[in-house]
């Protein structure tokens, strides 16, 4: 693997009709056609595959606790609109307005650290990949072994450590250790190496700017979209991270929201009344999420291309 | 992955005196912006690693029956106790079992929808993007919980065959679970191999096509060995990501009694930590992510040798 990041390519291909070979003229339409429908078929029973989960949550939450196995599954209500803030209000105020604190935490714990995150990984990954000196291969290469070591791996004996020092049960047990990312950095390297010119940092040389100071205002401007990409990486991941908060937090108060949820998940038996606030809960946790990646999108769908190097 | 190229372009030879004055300042530069990753990576990565091998070398020892316990040295006793433990090994074979048969699948749904979406077949691409990329955006604790009900007997909106197919029960939970990871992860990864389909020039195709090719054939002789690398890649998160299950399942449980207390290996962690026996727990940590790191550098080694080939 040597690295060439997918740059943005170099001409997006429409119709493939352009370079109309005499064998594909020869065949007719009739197989074009029967191989399109195929591929529309295929695209769109997947479809349904992986938008109805998501449908059915979205419809349930506009339903009563009776009504989600008393009315038509998948679809709503007469009065699905009032039933489903009469649910947000449930959701929000039950215990005290828990569930609006597991969002905060979960955004304090992915947005802020994923931030932090960003930044360290992309100050390494750019010294790694525009500076000459020793020990960088081997730096680059305990990233790399730091991309193959199992994060849950790491849970356990994070918890023993931070039992040593009593800081288990805070909020810094899930934050410190969620901001280190070896990917990122990996990531970041690559980037940068294609993104950043060495011309132009020695130009910044000459002109008498600062190599910190070039970092932060001409190499951060040229790395902008891998660094969106970082982000959301990183944002997904400490959103997503289950082991960690799971092992270090008993205070209900410090969760993030997929451990709340995970909580009252499961408390249903002994409480019923949870399994229509799960649901709910369940819709609103993933908007922000969504909603990030469809502002985010023309980022990551040209920087995703560079995890996978050639 | 480690014989990524160096970058080419770094300065070659400035004069000699400015030379030593700005590699004095390029030198504090690089400590500046490596100093904070690697502080963080020593204290939350390699300190951690370190502590669970000294700690999975220990073991408690009381006396007599009610006396204080006390930590001392132990040599390879807790290992001798993780090889002998049947749950854990059962574990690690069913999260193996999965693995081998959970990757192919959604990797090779993935190669397809990426084929198809790079296809002149399709239409509406930006949609079929973002509908099966979706899901990568729900936390696999809350695919878990909205899977839970899905397959539930009572609350499933597909109840006709739920009632008669018991997804929770101990002979499919396991591929219950596998469903929830495909739906996770199918689209992320066919976003990668379709950015690395896109990163292909199109001369290549027109040359193809002027000899005569099909879209079969290009999609089978060019493209699919094109992205090979981005396809090693996702396997080898994929890898690491089965060995690592644990949100699914402990999320699962509530809803099925087929999943025990060590149905994966980070649930046999978890368990015995909560005993607690953390030194046992350490060990199982401890093998657990060296068998992962063997894993998936095995894997890289033997597939670029065939890839470079």
């Amino acid at each position: 693997m040597t690295a060439a990041p997918a740059t943005t390519p170099r001409s997006r291909r429409g119709g493939s009709t352009t370079a109309p070979g005499a064998d594909t003229h020869a065949r007719g339409p009739r197989q074009s056609i029967m191989s399109r429908s195929a591929a529309m078929l295929i695209m769109g029973v997947f479809t349904l595959y992986f938008l109805t989960p998501i449908w059915w949550l979205l419809t349930t939450s506009t339903k009563t606790g009776g009504e989600i196995t008393s009315t038509a599954p998948l679809w709503f209500t007469a009065n699905s609109f009032g039933t489903f803030f009469g649910n947000l209000g449930r959701l929000f105020s039950y215990g005290d307005g828990l569930f609006g604190r597991w969002l905060l935490n979960s955004a304090l714990y992915a947005g802020v650290g994923a931030l932090i995150g960003t930044v360290i990984a992309a100050m390494c990954g750019y010294a790694l990949a525009k500076y000459e000196f020793r020990g960088r291969e081997a730096i680059f290469n305990i990233v790399l072994s730091g991309v193959l070591v199992p994060a849950t791996a790491l849970a356990l004996p994070l918890f023993l450590i931070f039992s040593q020092v009593e800081l288990t049960n805070t909020m810094w047990a899930v934050f410190l250790p969620s901001l280190v990312s070896p990917f990122g950095v990996y990531l970041a390297r690559i980037y940068a190496a294609a993104s950043v010119p060495g011309e132009l940092l020695e130009a910044a040389r000459l002109d008498g700017s600062g190599e910190i100071r070039t970092f932060f205002t001409v190499s951060t401007r040229l790395m902008a979209p891998a660094l969106v990409t970082i982000f959301l990486f990183q944002f997904v991941a400490i959103w997503n991270n289950f082991f960690l908060p799971l092992i270090m937090l008993r205070d209900q108060a410090l969760f993030p929201v997929t451990l709340g949820l995970y909580a009252w998940n499961s408390q249903i038996s002994q409480i019923p009344e949870l399994r229509s606030l799960v649901i709910v809960g369940a819709l609103v946790s993933i908007v922000p999420l969504i909603i990030a990646f469809l502002a985010l999108q023309r980022f990551w769908s040209s920087g995703l291309g560079a995890g996978g190097v050639k | 992955m480690t014989v990524i190229s160096t970058p080419a372009d770094a300065p070659k030879a400035p004069p000699a005196t400015r030379k030593n004055r700005s590699s004095g300042a390029q030198r504090r530069a690089v400590a500046l912006f490596i100093a904070p990753f690697a502080l963080l990576f020593l204290a939350f990565y390699a300190v951690p690693i370190i502590y669970a091998i000294v700690q999975s070398l220990l073991t408690v020892e009381r006396d007599g029956t009610f006396g204080p316990p006390r930590q001392v040295f132990g040599g390879l006793v807790q290992y001798e106790q993780v090889f002998q433990n049947t749950a854990f090994w059962e574990s690690v074979g069913r999260v193996l079992l999965f693995g081998v048969v959970q990757v192919p699948i959604m990797l090779g749904l993935a190669l397809l929808f990426a084929l198809l979406l790079d296809s002149p077949l399709l239409k509406g691409k930006k949609f079929f993007r973002l509908a099966f990329f979706a899901p990568y955006a729900v936390p696999g604790v809350i695919a878990a919980i909205m899977w839970g009900f899905l397959y539930s007997p009572s609350l499933s909106p597909f109840g006709a065959v739920t009632s008669n197919v018991d997804f929770l029960g101990g002979n499919l939970v396991l591929w219950a679970i596998a469903n929830i990871v495909t739906w996770v992860y199918v689209g992320y990864n066919m976003l990668i191999i379709y950015s690395s389909l896109l990163a292909i020039p199109t001369e290549i195709y027109e040359a193809a096509r002027l000899d005569g090719a099909s879209n079969l054939q290009i999609a089978w002789r060019i493209k699919i060995p094109l992205v090979i690398p981005a396809i090693i890649l996702t396997a080898v998160f994929s890898i690491i990501g089965t060995l690592q299950l644990l949100a699914e399942p402990q999320t699962l449980r509530s809803f099925s009694s087929a999943i025990n207390s060590t149905f994966t290996p980070n649930l046999a962690v978890y368990t015995t930590a909560s005993v607690p026996n953390y030194n046992l727990a350490a060990a199982f940590s401890v093998v657990l992510a060296l068998a992962t790191f063997i894993l998936s550098f095995v894997f890289l080694k033997s597939t670029q040798r065939k890839v470079t080939q």
